[in-house]
Order: C-alpha cells, then sequence, then structure tokens
C-alpha cells in the first residue's frame, strides 16, 4: 500500500514538474538559460567555420566575479574583408548573453580583452561573424571555484 | 558622480598601425541578481553599452550584459589613417553618460 503511494505521489511530482516547464515550450530539461538559441540565431543556419577564432580563458576561474577573456579572430581586417560582430555567451549564467563586441575595418585587429562574470562551472561561446558572411563559434570550459554572480 | 575613465593610447602612431586602447572605468555594475543584508534585491544598475568614435566615426563598441564584471576593463584595437580625437562613451542604465577624449597622433 504504501508503494503505491509512494508512485503515486512520484508521479504527480512528475506531472507538476512537466506542468511548470510547459510554458517555456521545448526547452531542454538542463539548459541553465538561452545560450544554445541565441547562438542558432546568430549562427542563423550557417555552418561555422573552425579555427579561425581563439579563445583565452583560465582553465580555473579561482573568483569568478572577474574571469579575464581575450578572444581574437583571425582576420585581415580591411574593407573587403572584415569581422562584424563578436558575442561571448555563459551557457550556465542567469543570463546568456555576456557581451557582445561591433568591429569596423579601423579596428586594425579583431582581438579584444574584458573581465567577465561566470556564476558556475561551464563551457563559454564565443560566436563571430563576417561581413562576408562566414560565421566562426568556439567553446572553452572553465571551471570556477567561487561564483561570481551571487 | 561616477569616477573618471583611466584610458590609456600611445599618444602617437604610424599611419596604419594596430595599437592598442586599454579602457578602465569604475562601475559597481550591479547585476540585478544580488540582495543586501535584509533579503531585498539590489536593483540592476551596470553599463550596457560602450562607443569608440575616431573623428565622430564610430570604429569600436561593446553592449554589456550583467555577466561583464565591476569596474569594466576593456582592451581593443585600433588602426588609424589620420590625427583622430577619440571619444569613449559609456552608457550607464539610468540614463547617464561618462565621456572622455583623447588624442591620437598619427605620423
Amino acid at each position: 500500500m504504501t508503494t503505491i503511494d509512494r508512485r503515486r505521489a512520484l508521479a504527480l511530482g512528475a506531472g507538476l514538474a512537466l506542468l511548470t516547464a510547459a510554458p517555456v515550450g521545448i526547452l531542454p530539461a538542463f539548459a541553465a538559460n538561452d545560450a544554445a538559441q541565441v547562438a542558432k540565431a546568430f549562427l542563423d543556419g550557417k555552418e561555422p567555420v573552425k579555427g579561425k577564432l581563439a579563445i583565452e580563458l583560465p582553465e580555473i576561474a579561482e573568483n569568478g566575479a572577474t574571469v579575464p577573456l581575450v578572444v581574437s579572430v583571425e582576420s585581415p581586417m580591411s574593407e573587403a574583408s572584415h569581422v562584424t560582430e563578436v558575442l561571448v555567451l555563459a551557457e550556465e549564467n542567469p543570463t546568456s548573453r555576456v557581451v557582445r563586441f561591433a568591429f569596423t575595418p579601423s579596428s586594425g585587429k579583431a582581438e579584444v580583452a574584458l573581465r567577465i562574470r561566470l556564476s558556475a562551472t561551464q563551457n563559454v561561446w564565443v560566436l563571430a561573424k563576417t561581413n562576408t558572411g562566414e560565421v566562426y563559434l568556439e567553446k572553452k570550459p572553465v571551471k570556477v571555484t567561487i561564483a561570481g554572480c551571487g | 558622480m561616477a569616477e573618471k575613465p583611466r584610458i590609456r593610447v600611445p599618444a602617437s602612431v604610424k599611419k596604419g598601425e594596430v595599437f592598442q586602447v586599454k579602457a578602465l572605468l569604475k562601475h559597481p555594475m550591479e547585476s540585478g541578481n544580488r540582495k543586501d543584508e535584509s533579503g531585498k534585491t539590489l536593483p540592476r544598475k551596470i553599463i550596457n553599452k560602450f562607443v569608440c568614435k575616431a573623428n565622430d566615426k564610430v570604429v569600436f563598441s561593446a553592449d554589456f550584459n550583467t555577466s561583464v564584471s565591476a569596474d569594466p576593463f576593456l582592451t581593443f584595437s585600433l588602426r588609424l589613417e589620420e590625427t583622430s580625437k577619440l571619444e569613449l562613451s559609456w552608457f550607464d542604465d539610468d540614463g547617464s553618460v561618462i565621456s572622455e577624449t583623447v588624442q591620437v597622433e598619427v605620423k
């Protein structure tokens, strides 16, 4: 008798969980935020070219409140061919978007450094776009010892 | 009142040379996720946009979100063809704008 009650209780619990999850649509169950959707919209159906984008991040970040990030994209940065946009996403942060950079040929070099917050051990995603329509995507895992978003 | 930003650029560069701009602004970048001792949520107050103009033309910009660390310290590159007045601006959630100009001589 007690086992059935337990099963019922569990079934009810699962049902409730589904109901509460329903309004957010078809989000994968474990995604903390909308990083995957934002990345998908950014790539716009194009296949990202590998090896053009480099991310520098510490393997282990002792303090998640200030994690040094360097992003560089290989590009001549000429009028004819240059990086226009770089988007940084953190898949486990309360909000996926960290920062978006907009470059011009006057940038000379598509390289930028900034300190960011990471709330947990996670992958940092960096996406880039060129004026010629190429897209890039790289991910880098960072172990976070002390969370930086609370 | 916000503190004056710190900007580091070379005083003079060669024409077409790529150089670095370092820009630091003291700002709490309050994310809106933190609570004070009484459990009240501290309202979000961040710099949400940074723009760098060279002779009034936008050459670099950044949209910051809440995951940018306090005291945002940005390093980026520029390549100039002529002596330029660089205007760096930080846009606060509260509507205020902090702007600073520096001159870079191109030889």
